[in-house]
């Protein structure tokens, strides 16, 4: 935008309290990690306390809450159960995402020491570690973690462009046509409690 | 029910109700038929109270609502969605909307730690990371900056997710409603990358929320400087509270995930975060077991919103308007083609105005229906050539296992008493 190529003076300079308090997130190399360490054991009672109500004791978790832990080799059936074991590729994720957001409602409590042990005990939970493991920002790259080869930047553009930017047919373009599946077998769509219609139905 | 309830659910309405009532005995008559097989239209012979009496006053309503007899056009959540409201999703009632514009009112909302409330004064936006100058901006600074007007799509990343392995939900509220269009008034966030000076080394920008959630992203720095917009207005006015008030990211043509709301930081970075929201999840699972990610486009998608299950055919035969919206995040819509017997065969719809880029656009088709079963589907094709794929095609390259970015074309089969619902064709 040549005609604003000055700066135009707005807003002021940023200090540096205040780009530590917001700066949190932590990258896949460990940058971001503020110095401290937790161990599984600290970590299991901590997970008891702040977590399990809805990740379960175990990682595993409670109803529809998510599930920390399992999973593990699931990932080219039906349904696979994505977990930080199973599915995470970077352990930074699981100490940012921690340390930031959770536990949910109340998040931000988390001393770094207490995020290392919670992180801790989710590898743990996955069999990643042994009981007596302890995680630091010294140690934090040597947790390898069994999914950090399975993601592929998005090839649409090669594997999908060119199949689906093809002229498309405008007539006689297939044989027969038959219906394959029916949303109301499955009967899951939230109704209107006036009627049997679908959900906000137009009045007629 | 009496006629409170039916005041309460938005059904005493009249005229309105007589024909609702009429449609469940199964008379698919129309109102104006009705009327002349009974003589002289007694809404046209008697006085009504409306041509005699007062209407409300200007003071009665300082900023208004939908009149009631709409009532039926507001979001909707599935409560089996998610394990709680907080974290969860709910879907705009595109079945009932007209135009491009969605009101902001009943607008989809994609919380992952709630719709937060914050005042402007209250409002501070950091820049900071490989830049010349970190700086924190007011609310008022960001209204001193030059501005920009832009309309876009906002499309969740999970839209149609839930179906992937077979028609799930009927109505397209819930199949395709979780979009809104608005039109956005901003900063550039060139703009206000510029103000700080990115280095060369800058080439990733971490945008996150003010709520617990934080919502952070990595966006490549090439994006941030083309179109992206620090948006404080939609269709005119403030952000709503739930759609990042008072500052949200615009992120035009990329899966609404990245465009985050109540922006509180802006890290320019060497390298991706990798944070939560690009790795467990907006990464799409192939059938392989491998993922992709940073699958950031949204690519070509359309529907027809009537008929569809919320909307049956209840006039009869005759004259039939077959509407629905067509979008793209390659660029702007050309083309939609709309099938009436399940992609045997396709005409071309009308747009009701070019597409613009990035933005929704309507189309329709008017066709002359005689009670025919149909298997109605759209199919649109945007500026770079890309034509909707059909939902068997996505699944031959992708599987079932996706979750996200589910563009592909949806069949409502209308039956020959005018309703319709979500299929999936062979």
């Amino acid at each position: 935008v040549p005609a604003f190529a000055e700066p135009f003076g707005l807003g002021r300079a940023a200090l540096p309290e205040e780009i530590a308090a917001w700066n949190l997130d932590v990258s896949p190399d460990g940058t971001g990690l503020p110095p401290g360490s937790g161990s599984v054991a600290d970590g299991e009672e901590l997970f008891s306390d702040r977590c399990a109500v809805c990740h379960g004791e175990f990682a595993e978790g409670v109803d529809n809450w998510p599930k920390l832990a399992g999973g593990m080799d699931t990932l080219n059936r039906k349904d696979p159960l994505k977990t930080v074991g199973s599915y995470w590729p970077y352990l930074s994720t699981v100490w940012d995402y921690a340390h930031r957001s959770m536990p949910f409602g109340n998040a931000q409590t988390l001393s770094a020491d207490e995020t290392y042990a919670i992180v801790a005990y989710i590898i743990y939970s996955n069999d990643l570690v042994d009981d007596d493991f302890v995680l630091s920002n010294e140690n934090f790259l040597e947790v390898e973690m069994p999914n950090a080869d399975g993601f592929i930047v998005d090839d649409r553009e090669t594997v999908e462009y060119p199949e689906f930017s093809k002229p498309a047919c405008m007539e006689n373009c297939k044989e027969s046509v038959e219906i394959t599946a029916h949303a109301t077998v499955l009967d899951v769509t939230p109704n209107d409690p006036n009627d049997d219609a679908p959900a906000a139905e137009a009045p007629a | 029910m009496d006629e409170k309830e039916r005041e309460s659910s938005g059904l005493a309405m009249g005229r309105r109700g007589f024909l609702r009532a009429g449609a469940a005995a199964g008379a698919l008559v129309t109102g104006a038929g009705a009327a002349r097989a009974e003589g002289p239209d007694p809404l046209i012979t008697e006085v009504q109270p409306w041509a005699t009496g007062f209407g409300d006053g200007v003071d009665a309503t300082p900023y208004g609502l939908p009149i009631k007899y709409e009532a039926d056009v507001v979001r909707r959540n599935v409560g089996w969605l998610t394990a709680d409201v907080i974290s969860s999703i709910n879907f705009t009632p595109i079945h009932a909307l007209e135009g491009t514009i969605t009101p902001q009112g009943c607008a989809f909302e994609r919380h992952h730690s709630g719709a937060i409330e914050m005042r402007k004064e209250d409002y501070r936006l950091m820049i900071h990371g490989l830049v010349d100058r970190p700086l924190v901006f007011t609310y008022e600074d960001l209204e001193r900056f030059p501005r920009v007007n832009q309309t876009y799509f906002l499309e969740c990343a999970a839209n149609s997710g839930m179906e992937w392995a077979g028609a799930q939900l009927n109505g397209v509220q819930f199949t395709q409603g979780m979009i809104h269009n608005m039109e956005y008034t901003g900063v550039t966030l060139r703009t206000l990358l510029e103000e700080a000076g990115v280095q060369t080394a800058g080439k990733w920008v971490y945008v996150e929320g003010a709520d617990a959630s934080s919502n952070g992203r990595s966006i490549p720095i090439e994006k941030a400087l083309d179109d992206c917009l620090i948006a404080f207005k939609a269709n005119g006015e403030a952000l709503r509270k739930e759609h990042g008030y008072p500052v949200r990211l615009c992120v035009p043509g990329w899966e609404g995930n990245m465009w985050v709301k109540w922006l509180r930081r802006i890290e320019v970075m060497e390298g991706p975060v990798e944070s939560r929201e690009e790795t467990s999840k907006y990464t799409d699972t192939l059938e392989d077991g491998t993922s992709r990610k940073w699958t950031w486009v949204m690519d070509a998608k359309s529907v027809i919103t009537s008929p569809s299950p919320q909307m049956p055919i209840k006039h009869g035969n005759g004259p039939l308007v077959i509407t629905g919206l067509a979008w793209s995040g390659r660029g702007a819509i050309t083309k939609v083609d709309v099938s009436l017997d399940g992609g045997k065969n396709w005409k071309e719809a009308r747009l009701a105005n070019p597409g613009q880029p990035m933005a929704l656009t309507r189309f329709y088709l008017d066709i002359n229906w005689q009670g025919e079963e149909m298997l109605l589907q759209a199919r649109a094709t945007d500026d770079t050539g890309y034509v909707q794929p059909t939902k068997d095609q996505l699944r031959a390259i992708r599987g079932e296992n996706s979750v996200y970015h589910n563009n592909a074309i949806q069949t409502w089969w209308v039956k020959s008493n005018g309703e319709a619902e979500n299929v999936e064709v062979s």
